[in-house]
């Protein structure tokens, strides 16, 4: 998979977003055994232990499960992951209004816009 | 117990004081950047703690040892400039690093010296400046030590072959040992390190874990050191 490493915020975090929005977008599909984290962390150009911390929270948060013995996997339950979605989508949605609010749209600009482009037909338009 | 313990250690050239009561524990497990100006003492400390300069005041301990064989056995050293029989060949080397180092691993040497591109046969002395200083890493990062001390490990190498090296870096090293590498290309290996350690006219300014410190500060380690140092 394919990584991206920021400046401004602490690596774990966003290796936590990564591994996340790959299993959301099915990148990862449930239930799949993941890479050893050496190989994940030298596929990621990151320290191991900074890989491990990542994995460790999301097995906190339910995305990932560690069977003793044979690693780890991504969880099969589809709510735990519809959870994660919801999460990651409102924290996109946020993004958006603040920009928005920035470029000074009113709520109601805002709802106008987005039920606009939403419309069939109408641009922009969001690839199927 | 500590990879490395070092307490109140001072160093005079002359006039000069290169280091000054400095103290610095390292643990097992971890990778940490030693991150300073030019001047600052980086050398310096490498050197004491490897046994190739003593120190005038203070204690050195690598797992417990001071400065001598039992110490040596557990250092895998990288100097800051390629030091190696200029008339060996890499086969050469690889031979007499494993007659010279019992943790010695002559595939992985081998394999890591191939995959890097470098002529095996020819002697060093016909190989460019990067190719020199990607065999002495790849020897040196071929052992089984507790502590690898690496003097600017990356500063002769193209950026893929740097890529490379990290990566060799992140999957040779294990829990037992720890890494310490010291560079001025902070940004290059800051996504690799757990810990920084800056170090400013001998002494440490700071010690603490990359994600603390993005966590604390907001910027990468590379922004960090800028404003510290600027």
């Amino acid at each position: 998979m394919q990584w991206s490493i920021h400046d401004d915020r602490p690596i774990y975090l966003q290796l936590m977003e990564q591994i996340s929005l790959a299993v959301v977008s099915g990148r990862y599909q449930p239930g799949e055994r993941l890479p050893s984290v050496r190989e994940l962390a030298a596929s990621a150009g990151v320290n191991p232990n900074t890989m491990q911390r990542a994995l460790l929270e999301l097995e906190g948060m339910g995305l990932i499960r560690t069977q003793s013995t044979t690693g780890r996997f991504i969880t099969d339950d589809a709510e735990a992951i519809g959870r994660i979605r919801s999460q990651l989508a409102e924290a996109r949605l946020l993004d958006f209004l603040t920009a928005m609010q920035r470029l000074g749209c009113s709520p109601e600009q805002i709802r106008a816009m987005v039920h606009q482009a939403l419309a069939p037909g109408q641009p922009p338009q969001l690839t199927p | 117990m500590s990879v490395l313990e070092c307490r109140d250690l001072t160093k005079r050239f002359s006039s000069r004081t290169a280091l000054d009561r400095l103290n610095l524990t390292l643990p097992a497990g971890r990778i940490v950047g030693l991150l300073g100006p030019n001047g600052s003492g980086k050398t310096t400390l490498i050197k004491i703690i490897c046994g190739l300069l003593t120190a005038d005041e203070g204690t050195v301990l690598v797992d417990g040892h001071a400065p001598g064989i039992e110490a040596k056995r557990r250092i895998a050293y990288l100097p800051d400039r390629p030091a190696m029989g200029e008339w060996m060949s890499p086969a050469d080397l690889i031979a007499y690093f494993a007659d010279f180092y019992p943790d010695f691993q002559a595939e992985t040497a081998a394999e890591m010296i191939t995959r890097l591109g470098v002529p095996f046969d020819g002697p060093v002395r016909a190989l460019s400046k990067g190719n020199r200083e990607k065999v002495q890493l790849s020897l040196v990062m071929s052992r089984r030590a507790r502590l690898y001390l690496l003097d600017e490990p990356i500063g002769g190498v193209d950026p893929a072959a740097r890529d490379f090296i990290l990566r060799t870096i992140i999957s040779n090293y294990n829990q037992n040992s720890t890494v310490l590498i010291s560079t001025h290309l902070i940004a290059d290996v800051e996504n690799v390190l757990d810990d920084v350690v800056f170090i400013r006219e001998g002494q440490i300014l700071l010690h603490d874990s990359v994600d603390n410190l993005r966590e604390q500060h907001g910027k990468s380690i590379d922004l960090l050191f800028r404003e510290v140092f600027a």
